[in-house]
């Protein structure tokens, strides 16, 4: 790992300490007395504050992901350094492009 | 990496039980996620969301939620006790460190059980 | 004495290359034994072909390092007593390492590591002109001598789990090393160090599972010397002082 990986996944990792204590605490108070596909949508549909909010959330977390399965790939999965780094890329761009669809589904915009 | 290799006796130690989580914790969140992103991707078709949120309230797809937002917990808290060991020099104790990330993981999936049901 | 005299232990010792098997000796248990004790008497009175490593007896030459009940330790200095299961050991030869024999291995990777990780002292303009003043209080002096009494043994070096994932890892004794010489401000080409480090799969490769500061024998924390390394070169790598 090169000291520019290295800073990408502690740097996300801190990026994401306060993005994920409030995603738990969304998902707590979110999750009281079931959910409905309205009431998920009528709550965000056109929050730009809260679409802005999980795109940061995505890019940090596809990041992160992405750099943690090339490690294991490489030290689990039996892949070489080549393979596995290509491995890492194309999973940052699968959660970056999901992600980002999932953003723009739910927030509406 | 055999099962074996996991076990040898010189792996005994918090540090590596702790290790072990935190991976097999990122490896449970990074399969997820995708799913994740492909089931919140359906508020584009209306009728197939509102057919998937009320899947989601069946009680085994709550129990499996809470191992993923446990998962997220104790990632949470494993990566900042790494943070401050690579980061502020954090010595002591580790075992209690670690102890306390694994009860923070295990509390946030419980308190995701009890609003759930 | 002489009841202790009587009793024996079960050891079961790794004989051969990696396509070996375990073999076992009845060794008298004595009162106060080493491991490196009971090898010794193998060797002496049961099986003169046994191989094994040791020089100084005492826990200073680093060369006796086995795998002691699957955990690797230093055998001049670890009781029979406090590491046999009823009367049974079992010694293999350290992990990670290419097996030549029973319970030698070949420790070349491991120096090899310790020059790719510069664990070496280059030397700056000379004490003639420029000589160096290290208070002892000082932070760098301080962290230096938290690392400097490695004794090369490699035991961390067998512990370490990303070594036994990836080969190409430097491993916790190289980089200790090189965070020890890192501190020492009479270097003469300290940032050589950070490169040397940054490169390849070197101190950014570590997990921070501690299982090198869990077995080192002379209780050394070579995770918290590459932690200083990963700051160092993270620093050194933001200002541009890691490229060419």
């Amino acid at each position: 790992m090169s000291p520019r990986l290295y800073l990408l996944q502690r740097g996300t990792a801190m990026v994401m300490v306060p993005l994920v204590i409030i995603h738990l605490v969304v998902i707590v108070m979110a999750v009281q007395g079931g959910l409905t596909g309205g009431e998920i949508l009528g709550r965000t549909r056109g929050n730009i504050a809260w679409a802005a909010f999980y795109s940061l959330f995505v890019f940090a977390a596809a990041i992160h992901a992405g750099i943690g399965m090339q490690t294991i790939s490489r030290e689990w999965f039996g892949l070489g350094n080549r393979s596995a780094t290509i491995a890492g890329h194309l999973f940052i761009l699968l959660l970056l492009s999901l992600g980002m669809r999932a953003v723009f589904g739910v927030y509406g915009i | 990496m055999s099962a074996a290799g996991l076990t040898r006796a010189s792996r005994a130690h918090w540090g590596f039980v702790a290790a072990m989580v935190h991976r097999l914790s990122g490896l449970a969140l990074a399969i997820f996620l995708p799913l994740h992103f492909l089931s919140l991707g359906l508020a584009f078709e209306r009728e197939a969301f509102d057919g998937f949120i009320a899947w989601s309230n069946n009680p085994m797809v709550k129990l499996s939620e809470a191992f993923l937002v446990a998962a997220l917990a104790v990632h949470f808290a494993g990566g900042l006790r790494l943070l401050a060991v690579e980061f502020f020099g954090l010595t002591r104790a580790q075992s209690i460190w670690i102890a306390s990330a694994f009860a923070f993981g295990v509390g946030a999936g419980l308190l995701f059980l009890l609003r759930a049901f | 004495m002489s009841a202790a005299a009587e009793k024996t232990l079960q050891v079961e010792v790794w004989r051969g290359g990696t396509d070996g098997a375990y073999e076992s000796f009845e060794v008298p248990a004595q009162e106060n034994q080493t491991v490196l004790d009971v090898v010794t008497y193998i060797q002496r009175n049961l099986d003169a072909a046994l191989a094994y490593r040791f020089a100084c007896r005492v826990g200073v030459c680093g060369s006796c390092a086995m795998t002691v009940n699957g955990r690797p330790r230093w055998t001049c200095r670890t009781h029979v007593s406090r590491v046999a299961k009823n009367g049974e050991l079992k010694l293999a030869p350290l992990q990670n390492l290419p097996l030549i024999r029973d319970l030698v291995t070949d420790m070349t990777p491991f120096f090899e590591k310790w020059q790719a990780a510069r664990g070496r002292f280059v030397p700056g303009d000379g004490p003639k002109d420029r000589f160096a003043q290290v208070p002892p209080e000082e932070k760098q002096r301080a962290d230096a001598n938290a690392a400097i009494e490695c004794i090369n043994c490699g035991v961390c070096y067998s512990a370490c789990d990303v070594v036994s994932w990836r080969d190409d890892y430097l491993g916790p004794a190289a980089l200790n090393r090189a965070w020890a010489g890192y501190n020492d401000v009479r270097d003469g080409d300290r940032n050589g160090i950070l490169k040397a480090v940054s490169s390849g799969a070197g101190c950014h490769t570590c997990h921070t599972h501690q299982s090198c500061a869990e077995h080192c024998p002379v209780s050394l924390n070579p995770t918290f010397s590459i932690a200083g390394l990963k700051r160092a070169t993270l620093k050194a790598s933001l200002k541009g002082e890691l490229s060419e």
